[in-house]
Order: structure tokens, then sequence, then C-alpha cells
């Protein structure tokens, strides 16, 4: 078995620094090692998204990093979205529009939904739908999401 | 890492190349676009002469998993896990790709194609890595195509895949190659199909007659995606698609 390395990372703009095993999966690593529970695993295996979070300006699957390979990155975790008490225009625009049922989908979409406004500030609706199309909802049907994305896009008050 | 994480890896011991310079970033020159082994989809999707050039390798990538996967995922990666049902082996058939394997021994240089010998088995020795793709930029008229049927458009995994080139001289079909993924236990030329459209005027393509020998090309089977009766039949839709397509430029 390997030894641990310590692991030195940027989350949510805080820097952090833990020890891990090198193959520990970064999901692990911010859910267990960093108490940071918010990112999901879902599948486990890069399908469904649950796990979605930005490293390096990039949406990954964080299910699927190994420890090793997040050294030294920045990373953007749904905890990282809202300012403060306030939360993010996405947030408050899924509450609004019902773009959240169980809820286990939300984190991974949030952070995909963010990362597709940055690059793509006024998508219609299939940029919309490409741009989540990595993420899995099995509750809302996507309409609602959409329509939430959409909103924010526009700009209209949630 | 999903193999690993499923504890399905035969492997516990691992190098990270992933910041290897030397296996990175995409050149062009007079006559090749050549990729790192660690091109990510992402950074074929991003790079203006890959489009102009290689259409079929941005549609490739984005025909791959999904954004996340994409950002991650790798060219030599892709080549290197040797799953049939990969999407960016039939481009790279297609355009005729050549790799450069390294070793402390030295380096070589192979065509793609034979380099799958069959089921995950590679023309590659257990301490060679796949350093570079090499890809020939395609001259004069060119014919680009490249469709992936899947379950759906994203996160999918082929039924079938198929990606074609052809250069077209003075309205004949002068050069002309298929690259298939999913029909067969290797990412697969279409030797025979090809050898009936080589050569033809594009106003009489034999279409018919090249959809009949592309089942000698491929031997797809039934498993938990689809049927082989289903990947043959869409394989010569999607091929008859192409042709026609082809006969209309």
């Amino acid at each position: 078995m390997a030894e641990k390395i310590l692991l030195r990372l940027t989350v949510n703009g805080e820097p952090r620094a833990v020890e891990v095993f090198p193959m520990a999966r970064l999901v692990d690593v911010l859910r267990e090692d960093l108490k940071l529970t918010g990112t999901k695993e879902g599948c486990g295996e890069g399908e469904c998204g649950a796990c979605t979070i930005r490293m390096d300006g990039r949406i990954v699957n964080s299910c699927l990093i190994p420890a090793i390979q997040a050294q030294g990155s920045v990373l953007l975790t749904v905890e990282g979205l809202a300012t403060g008490e306030e939360p993010h225009a996405l947030q408050s625009a899924f509450h609004h529009h019902n773009g959240a049922q169980c809820g286990f989908c939300t984190p991974g979409m949030l952070i995909a939904a963010e990362d597709l406004l940055r690059r793509c500030p006024n998508p219609d609706e299939a940029q919309i739908r490409e741009g989540l199309s990595g993420n899995l909802c099995r509750c809302t049907g996507y309409v609602k999401i959409v329509d939430a994305v959409k909103a924010v896009a526009e700009g209209r008050p949630a | 890492m999903v193999v690993f994480n499923a504890g399905r890896s035969p492997f516990d011991r691992f190098l990270d190349l992933s910041r290897l310079s030397e296996l990175q970033g995409i050149e062009e020159d007079a006559t090749h676009v050549s990729f790192g082994a660690l091109t990510t989809f992402r950074d074929m999707e991003d790079c203006p002469a890959v489009h102009r050039h290689l259409p079929n390798l941005v549609k490739s990538a984005r025909a791959t998993g999904a954004l996340a996967i994409q950002n991650r995922g790798t060219l030599g990666g892709n080549i290197a896990n040797a799953s049939p049902a990969a999407d960016t082996p039939p481009s790279l058939l297609a355009y005729g790709a050549e790799l450069e394997l390294v070793s402390s021994r030295g380096r070589r240089r192979v065509a793609y194609e034979g380099f799958h010998r069959g089921y995950k088995q590679m023309d590659l020795a257990p301490d060679e890595l796949v350093a570079r793709i090499l890809v020939p930029k395609p001259q004069g008229l060119g014919f680009h195509f490249f469709r992936k049927v899947g379950t759906r458009q994203a996160q999918a995994i082929s039924k079938v895949c198929l990606a074609a080139y052809a250069r077209i001289e003075a309205g004949v079909v002068a050069e002309f190659r298929v690259g298939l993924g999913s029909v067969a236990p290797v990412p697969a030329r279409a030797r025979h199909a090809e050898a009936i459209i080589q050569g033809a005027a594009l106003r009489a393509l034999p279409v018919e007659a090249a959809c009949t020998e592309l089942l000698k090309d491929i031997s797809p089977i039934d498993d938990i995606r689809s049927t082989a009766q289903y990947r043959a039949r869409v394989a010569q839709n999607v091929l008859r698609q192409m042709l026609g397509e082809l006969a209309a430029v």
C-alpha cells in the first residue's frame, strides 16, 4: 500500500492541506477528509454527474480524480457558490422554479450550470441541455432545471 | 479509474503521467496535425487547426461522454484503453493516423490501423507508451463524415460509430477510408466497402453494392447495448447515408 501524501488544495478560496492516499478519490477527500458533503456520489463511474466540481477552471467528475492528480489544484464545490448567507443566483432560481426535487443531482447541476454560464452567458435551450448533459436527474424531467438556468441567463429575478 | 474504483483493476501500483509536458500539446506543420497522448477531448474541441483540417475528430470528441469527461479524457487514453466502442478511433482510421510509441529502447512509428490486434490487445510492449498521435492533413477537395448511434446524445456508449474521409478529384473518389466502432472486436477499417467506392464517379456511386460488401468488414455481437442484427443493419444504413452525402458533394 502506498504511503499517504500531503495534498495541498485551494477549496472554495481557502487553502487546505490533508493527508490522503494518492489513489484516494477526490470525492472521498472532499466528503470524508474535508467534510464538504455538498458534493454527492451517485454512480461512482463518471456517468451521473452528481459529483461534478470545478477543478482549475474546468468541470470534472470528482469520483474519477485520484487525489495525486489534484495536487496544487483550485477547486470549486457547491459550498463555494453562495456569498455568505446570500445564495448564488442559480441557487435562488433552482429554488424558485422547483429545479430541485430530491436534491441529489442539484450540487452537480449547479456547478455544471455555473460553468455553462461562464463559458456561454446567453445560452439557448439546446446549449443549456448540452451544458447539463453530463448531469442526470431522475426527478424533474429537466424542464424546471432548464427554466431555472434560462431565468438566470436572461437576468430575470428569481 | 472506473475499473480501479470498482475493485476490478488487476494493478495496484501506478505512475502518474499527467504532468509530463512531453506528452502534451497539439502541433501543426505543413503535412500533419500531431497530438500529445495527453491531449484531452476538450483540447481538440478548442483547437482551430483540428476544426479546420480534422472535423471528424472534433465530432468524435464531442460525442464522447459529456463535458466533464471531455475535460479529462485523453486521445492517448482512448486509444490505449483499446475499447472497440471508443469514438475517436473510427476518425483516426478514416484519416490514416500513425502512432509514435516510446520506451527506454527508443521510438517507433506505426500505422494506427493494425495497432489493435484483437479485443484489448495492442501492438504495444509492456514498457512502451503511446507518446503522440500523428494525423496527415487532408489535401485537396475533402469530404468528412462522422456519425455515432447511441441510446442518447450524451454519456452513451456507441452501438455503431462510423467515420469516413474521401478525397475527390475531377468528380471521382480518389481516396476513401471508413473507420467503424462497436461492430468488431477492434476499431475496424471497412476495406471491402471502400474497395467498391474507391475510383467510382460521384454521379454513379455503387451504394447498394458497398452496403452489401460492408457485411464482410464487420462482425458485430449481441451485448447489453444492442444486438448483432441491429448493429449490422444500422452500420449499413449509416454507410448509405454517408454515401448519399458524398454523392451530393
